[in-house]
């Protein structure tokens, strides 16, 4: 455990995606790598099954809104590495009239309810899944209730803006 | 096995009938529905519902201050919220670049352990309710109250706790805290072994879970499995062991595993993981001793909150306090993920923030909602009854479910 430093991580995806995966830094350590959502799934399954990584266990999908941004979605994934004890986060960043990625419950089983989840909230289209409906919000729901158009308080409230604050 | 008949023949009666388990059953521990296709007593297929209690955590949290976070994660498994209180602690921490003293470490890892007992307990002794052993459950649940009141003691809530504060505790444990938490160390054990005893060669519950939705550990890594559950597959799998927090590389435990992934491996892991939580309590308690007794939060004015009095009479502490709660203080850039072990597997917290005052996106890996989308799939074929057992196995909280 543990013999896969971020360095040799960073080696190997450069030397076989060279041109399709940029490296976005390393916060808190954890290597974050950017794709676009052509490559998603063959990087998946590249860092699932490379006998050096073993990247087996995917930890988590989710998704964040950046409104002001042109490419305004980033899907975000968690892998870790329970041989080599290592994280991995990948990014996805989608435009906003075009949110279509493509699913990764073909790569694991339990990316189903992650990848609803993420569209209950987000709106964003997961190509090929097998059951995409809303999971934890009503079904008759229209809007996407994460994307930050829509506030959770009253937008006519002013006792909390900053410039009351002096900031 | 004779017990459990797992049908596969692909010729089932021509009239199914529909049984709506839940949403609210006794028998499903919390709000959510399954509309389970039954041929006689087998089921055929299954169609999970959830979110009867989503309150929209995540979205809350990106108009909350970090501090006022700490009371949404109580709601999510509200049978171990210190763990989740400081699962979030220490996320914010990790962002801010706090350290805490080893004390403020083995004092959380007190209460971590404790919550863990408790969760534990709960789910061990409702399993053998759900077998049809209501002793075990009523004799161990006075050890569930003794633990709420050391919670009562230390942060002086007992259910959802919001206990501690980032940067360590808001108050330090007094002499009542540290002689209940001796007697429940010294009582819990003769109980615990008891229970075990009634439950663990007791021939109706063996034959009740054995065998019952054994699951290997390649499906339970696919299906991205965390906590108990996988590590009785065989998983040996503990965020505890593999990615240390709160200073737990300073103790010695064990990650107990399983070996058949059914539900009697799953009660067999949680009770051993009990022992294991009083051995962590036990040497955290020895190294207390040795650490400056006074000290009881990181040395953050600006972060953690001055005592009241110092407000009221202190220049200084009404400066950081106010800028505490306005939210004035910068905080870096960045994005974070940080995990616990929770009562159920790997509780994440992925936190992206802005520099404001609250996070920019804030996300609960939970794990009740990872392990429970297997369950309609792992039902099929299987008897009703064991299907009751193996979702009171799974230890499914509809808080942390629905978030």
């Amino acid at each position: 455990m543990g013999k896969l430093t971020n360095e040799d991580l960073l080696k190997k995806i450069n030397d076989k995606f060279k041109d399709s995966v940029t490296v976005l830094g390393e916060p808190f350590g954890l290597v974050t790598l950017e794709t676009g959502r052509e490559q998603i799934i063959e990087v998946l399954t590249w860092l699932k099954n490379e006998p050096a990584l073993q990247f087996n266990y995917l930890t988590d999908i989710t998704a964040i809104h950046y409104p002001e941004q042109e490419k305004s979605f980033g899907v975000i994934y968690h892998l870790h590495s329970l041989t080599n004890n290592v994280r991995v986060r990948l990014k996805v960043f989608l435009k906003g009239d075009d949110v279509h990625i493509p699913t990764a419950t073909v790569v694991w089983d339990g990316a189903n309810w992650m990848e609803r989840e993420t569209y209950d909230f987000f709106g964003v289209i997961f190509d090929g899944h097998p059951d995409l409906r809303r999971i934890l919000n009503v079904d008759d729901m229209e809007a996407f209730p994460m994307r930050k158009e829509h506030p959770l308080e009253d937008p006519n409230r002013v006792d909390k803006k900053d410039y009351f604050f002096g900031r | 096995m004779q017990n459990h008949p797992v049908y596969t023949d692909n010729d089932p009666q021509t009239e199914l009938s529909t049984l709506n388990l839940g949403p609210t059953h006794p028998a499903t521990h919390g709000v959510f529905q399954n509309v389970l296709q039954l041929d006689g007593e087998r089921i055929v297929s299954g169609v999970s519902t959830i979110g009867y209690i989503h309150r929209a955590f995540e979205k809350i949290a990106e108009h909350r201050p970090f501090y006022q976070i700490t009371p949404l994660t109580d709601r999510l498994n509200y049978c171990s919220s210190p763990i989740n209180n400081m699962g979030w602690h220490m996320t914010v921490e990790k962002l801010l670049g706090i350290e805490t003293p080893k004390r403020v470490d083995y004092l959380r890892i007190i209460i971590m352990e404790l919550a863990r007992i408790s969760d534990h307990l709960i789910c061990n002794s409702v399993l053998a309710v759900d077998t049809g052993a209501a002793t075990g459950f009523f004799y161990v649940m006075e050890y569930r109250e003794a633990i709420y009141e050391i919670y009562e003691e230390v942060c002086g809530s007992r259910l959802t706790t919001n206990i501690g504060r980032i940067g360590g505790f808001e108050r330090n444990f007094n002499a009542i805290a540290f002689s209940k938490l001796r007697k429940f160390l010294k009582e819990y054990p003769v109980v615990l072994k008891e229970f075990e005893n009634l439950t663990k060669r007791n021939r109706i519950f063996v034959d009740r879970t054995k065998d019952v939705a054994a699951v290997t550990a390649e499906t339970a890594l696919n299906y991205s499995w965390s906590g108990p559950i996988l590590r009785a597959t065989g998983v040996d799998y503990d965020v505890r062991a593999m990615e240390p927090y709160s200073s737990y590389e300073d103790f010695e435990f064990e990650v107990p595993v399983g070996e058949n992934g059914d539900v009697y491996s799953r009660y067999l892991v949680r009770n051993e993981e009990m022992w294991q939580s009083l051995r962590l309590i036990e040497q955290a308690l020895a190294k207390i001793e040795k650490e400056p007794s006074d000290i009881f939060h990181a040395d953050v004015p600006d972060f953690y909150l001055p005592p009241k009095e110092e407000v009221y009479n202190n220049m200084e502490a009404l400066i950081y306090h106010f800028k505490i709660v306005m939210g004035e203080i910068p905080t870096p850039n960045t994005e974070v993920y940080h995990a616990v072990e929770g009562g159920n597997g790997e509780l994440g917290f992925y936190l992206v923030n802005d520099g404001g005052r609250s996070p920019y996106r804030l996300h609960f890996r939970r794990p009740s909602f990872i392990n429970y989308q297997m369950y309609a799939p792992m039902s099929k074929g299987m008897l009703l009854s064991d299907a009751i057992i193996n979702m009171s196995s799974l230890n499914v909280i509809a808080g942390e479910l629905d978030a």
